[in-house]
């Protein structure tokens, strides 16, 4: 039998054509998408797509909720192409089913130019499901929620053409059912009106024929000029119960006859465990088992408390996987030699790196830390094993991706797992694939209990001694300046414990460029970190470029500036920066302004921050202004509210974060050793956002890697003292000598 | 033998250690999973509820230590529904992914019945929860305007 129906992925590409991606539906899909996902009196008329009989509109999102607003900015864009009554709009989770593979993710980046080859995948899905997908169809079997994807991909690409496509086929629907044309029929407020006659239908009259319909194959989508719904400020769905205490997040499931388990893994990464006598554990209160892992071992008890002081009360042999003389000294070692040695070529413009004999060299390396993500809520998830079959709730960011994952752990054919994303306390980064353990200790462990429900919560302390850390990485900087002060040759020499990194490409228009790349490997486990390879690009290539400014002596925003004249959406944004700034105004003695911009995930974000240093050395940021050029914003209240967070994000790892190795293990274990910024901390924070009519860039992770080249250089112009290597809280501040210019 | 807890008004008597955490006893023995586990040593807040009405963390309260006292999570917070912190809370559209805002509420709302009209810095001084989506300005500005309404 042929396709019954075919749903569109498409929109306007970034040259403003139309690109049309296909997602076929095959016949049955849709009764299956019921099935799966509908109550009765609603129905599914397209992807993603619900509308019951009293009119609710309810958007099925393929993504989790880790608090970024977009189960409610989701719905704005259907809402807007539907023309539908926002308080009739609801949205939930979509079960963990290939069906609500989040494919448009992937149509997403195939559109906006990344080949989908293994080296070419965008780091925050590498790792995704084994590390096996060389293919747009496995590709597609992913339901993250990363890369700042979910509106500019999902919503783009995915939801506001399938919303676009219902409203044609209500319409059509309701011209059916008048025998009028459709073209002399209009929608608003949930309702199919033919105004001619002034009759109309309820949406919720007309959906069950409409999902009967034919998709139309090009739906019109509405122009931004024409938006009621989306570009509004609009009131969250998860806040009310997100301060009420009713959220039920992965940490909270209960099962009846739930077990708890605690942990300890093996504190150097690789480590296998040698011997543990489990005595002193199993005789203590509500103990039910010890389980050994090859790696960990793991008390399950009645309560939490309880398996949590039995884990700590037993004194395991862990094996050091031949790792336990690694430090973070040696592996900064280690980065130096791998620059020092072969370097793969990325980039080389004009005649690279033989420019730099033309002028003053300049030279100058960069290093960051690794950096754990520190969820609020740790790492934990429930597992059930009962009668071959497995159910398995936690809160990540690939609900299709978790489900796989638990299947492979398990050794179980995927329909004998069930999975259930649960809301998330955080996730940075920490809960994509790649990054599975906690589902992969809980599964184990209820394999080892089969029956019982049994929840594992990672302390934090081994939560954070069992992260995927943001990579310990440096960057060797050369460059020469002309006559007039421009850099002439601009070279970049650095590590990656991946593939080359396309975010050490630079906005500036400089002639003469090399970046070159030396991959360094350690066993310590890596993984994307909000914003991923921009958080320390933008900290390099901003700290330098102002390095440069300052040598010619010029403004470090004028010099941004003319070397952005190219580049006009990057140049506005700098502009209205140092206007909202005052960046010629000047500052007395003890405090300074930076400024730094960098585009991560298609979306320009300038910060300028003020900050003061003390006569004791102290260091305070007073101000931090952000303009932010997003193409637009869904909800703009939204967008401000991820750009803060980005910023304190960001701000805690500039003046803090650090995580750091000795004898082949993490040191820091919690708060204490690990500082993150506190009310006491956080400065005045200014955002303006620029409406371009650039495509919809990302939302989440943009607002992050400017933060520490912009806290950096303010320290810079306030003391003289160029910080090139993180955190702030390693360096002494004092008054320097100011350099010359 | 055991231990009496007054928890929301109803009282519980619990068959559990006396060095036992207030905070799992709160969420494994009544399951009022409100009230959250952020790092166990009072370092984050994310277990903030009232005892006696000044705000406690839970982690690592031993239960025996606040028998009979007048314990009260975000669960009982109010009978009446919203109190003015959740409303200025949804106002100003503070909670991200919401978890840490629990331990926020109850630590905000113990700071404003000992002094209702909290400077700015007086609120930062008072307020030592972690949040790690960094929801502090919108905070600031919920609790500026609760103390604009009271002064």
């Amino acid at each position: 039998m042929a396709p019954r129906r075919m749903v569109l992925l498409g929109g306007l590409s970034a040259t403003g054509a139309l690109v049309v991606g296909y997602a076929l539906w095959p016949s049955g899909r849709l009764e299956h998408a019921n099935r799966l996902a509908s109550r009765p009196g609603e129905r599914f008329v397209a992807n993603w797509i619900k509308i019951a009989d009293d009119d609710t509109l309810t958007v099925v999102i393929p993504h989790c909720d880790m608090g970024t607003g977009i189960f409610t900015s989701l719905p704005q864009m259907a809402a807007e192409e539907l023309d539908a009554d926002w308080t009739k709009v609801r949205s939930e989770t979509a079960p963990p089913d290939p069906l609500f593979a989040n494919g448009a993710l992937g149509e997403g980046f195939i559109l906006s130019g990344y080949d989908i080859y293994p080296e070419n995948i965008p780091a925050f899905l590498r790792g995704t499901v084994a590390n096996s997908f060389r293919t747009i169809a496995e590709f597609m079997d992913l339901q993250v929620t990363g890369g700042s994807s979910a509106i500019r991909a999902t919503g783009v690409y995915g939801i506001r053409i399938a919303a676009a496509a219902a409203r044609e086929m209500l319409v059509k629907a309701a011209a059916t059912r008048w025998t009028v044309p459709q073209r002399l029929c209009i929608t608003r407020n949930s309702r199919v009106i033919h105004p001619e006659s002034g009759q109309s239908f309820r949406y919720g009259e007309l959906a069950r024929e409409a999902s009967a319909l034919d998709l139309s194959s090009h739906p019109k989508l509405k122009p931004r000029s024409q938006y009621t719904i989306v570009g509004k400020p609009v009131a969250r769905f998860d806040i009310p119960s997100k301060v009420n205490g009713t959220t039920i997040y992965g940490i909270d499931v209960q099962r009846p006859g739930m077990l708890y388990a605690a942990i300890r893994i093996a504190p150097v990464f690789g480590g296998k465990l040698v011997s543990v006598d489990t005595h002193a554990a199993e005789s203590r209160r509500g103990v039910e088992k010890v389980i050994r892992l090859d790696d960990a071992i793991v008390v399950v008890a009645d309560r939490f408390w309880r398996a949590r002081d039995a884990v700590a009360a037993l004194d395991p042999v862990f094996g050091d996987g031949g790792h336990g003389g690694v430090a973070s000294s040696n592996i900064a070692g280690r980065r130096l030699a791998a620059l020092n040695g072969e370097l793969k070529s990325d980039v080389k413009t004009g005649s690279g790196r033989d420019a730099l004999a033309g002028g003053r060299l300049i030279e100058s390396a960069y290093q960051v830390p690794y950096l754990a993500h520190a969820t609020m809520e740790p790492m934990n998830a429930t597992a059930h094993f009962v009668d071959g079959k497995l159910e398995v709730w936690s809160g990540t960011q690939d609900g299709l991706g978790s489900r796989v994952q638990c299947a492979k752990t398990a050794g179980l054919p995927l329909d004998k797992v069930a999975f259930h994303l649960m809301p998330m306390g955080g996730g940075f980064g920490r809960r994509l694939p790649g990054s599975f353990n906690f589902l992969d200790y809980a599964v184990r462990t209820a394999m080892a209990v089969p029956g019982k429900p049994v929840k594992l919560i990672f302390t934090r302390e081994q939560d954070m001694q069992h992260d995927y850390y943001r990579p310990n990485v440096m960057s060797r900087f050369m460059a020469t300046l002309d006559h007039d002060g421009s850099p002439s040759a601009w070279v970049n020499e650095y590590t990656t414990d991946d593939s080359a990194n396309p975010e050490a490409h630079i906005l500036y228009d400089i002639p003469n460029q090399a970046i070159d790349v030396a991959k360094v490997k350690t066993h310590v486990p890596t993984g994307p970190w909000r914003s991923v390879e921009s958080s320390w690009h933008g900290f390099f290539i901003e700290s330098f470029i102002d390095e440069l400014a300052h040598l010619a002596g010029a403004d470090p925003m004028a010099y941004r500036l003319k070397l952005l004249a190219q580049k006009p959406r990057h140049a506005a944004v700098l502009a209205l920066a140092a206007d909202k700034a005052g960046w010629h105004n000047p500052l007395p003695a003890g405090r300074g302004r930076g400024v730094a911009i960098v585009e991560c995930f298609k979306t320009i974000v300038c910060h300028v921050a003020e900050v003061t240093i003390g006569t004791d050395g102290r260091l305070k940021v007073d101000r931090v202004v952000s303009v932010v050029d997003a193409g637009m914003a869904v909800n703009p209240d939204g967008l401000r509210a991820q750009i803060e967070g980005a910023i304190l994000f960001g701000l805690s790892a500039a003046l803090f974060g650090e995580i750091t190795i000795d004898k082949g293990a993490v040191m820091q274990s919690s708060f204490p050793d690990y500082p993150v910024v506190r009310l006491a901390d956080v400065p005045d924070i200014e955002i303006h956002l620029i409406e371009s009519d650039a495509p919809l860039g990302g939302g989440g992770e943009p607002g992050t890697p400017p933060v520490a080249p912009a806290v950096t250089n303010a320290i810079f112009a306030a003391t003289g003292m160029r910080l090139r290597d993180l955190p702030i809280a390693n360096h002494t501040l004092s008054m320097q000598r100011q350099s010359a210019g | 033998m055991g231990v009496v807890l007054n928890v929301n008004g109803k009282v519980h008597e619990l068959d559990v250690e006396p060095d036992a955490p207030l905070l799992w006893v709160l969420r494994d023995e009544l399951g009022l999973t409100g009230t959250k586990f952020g790092c166990g040593i009072a370092a984050c807040g994310a277990c903030t509820v009232h005892i006696d009405g000044e705000a406690r963390r839970s982690c690592v309260t031993e239960v025996a230590t606040v028998a009979g006292a007048r314990i009260v999570t975000i669960e009982g917070l109010s009978a009446e529904g919203t109190t003015p912190v959740q409303q200025a809370w949804i106002a100003h559209q503070v909670p991200q992914c919401g978890y840490c805002q629990s331990g926020m509420v109850m630590a905000v709302s113990a700071l404003l019945a000992r002094n209702p009209a909290p400077s700015d810095a007086e609120l930062r001084k008072a307020v030592t929860n972690i949040c790690r989506c960094g929801t502090y300005p919108r905070i600031c500005a919920a609790v500026q305007q609760l103390a604009a309404e009271k002064s």
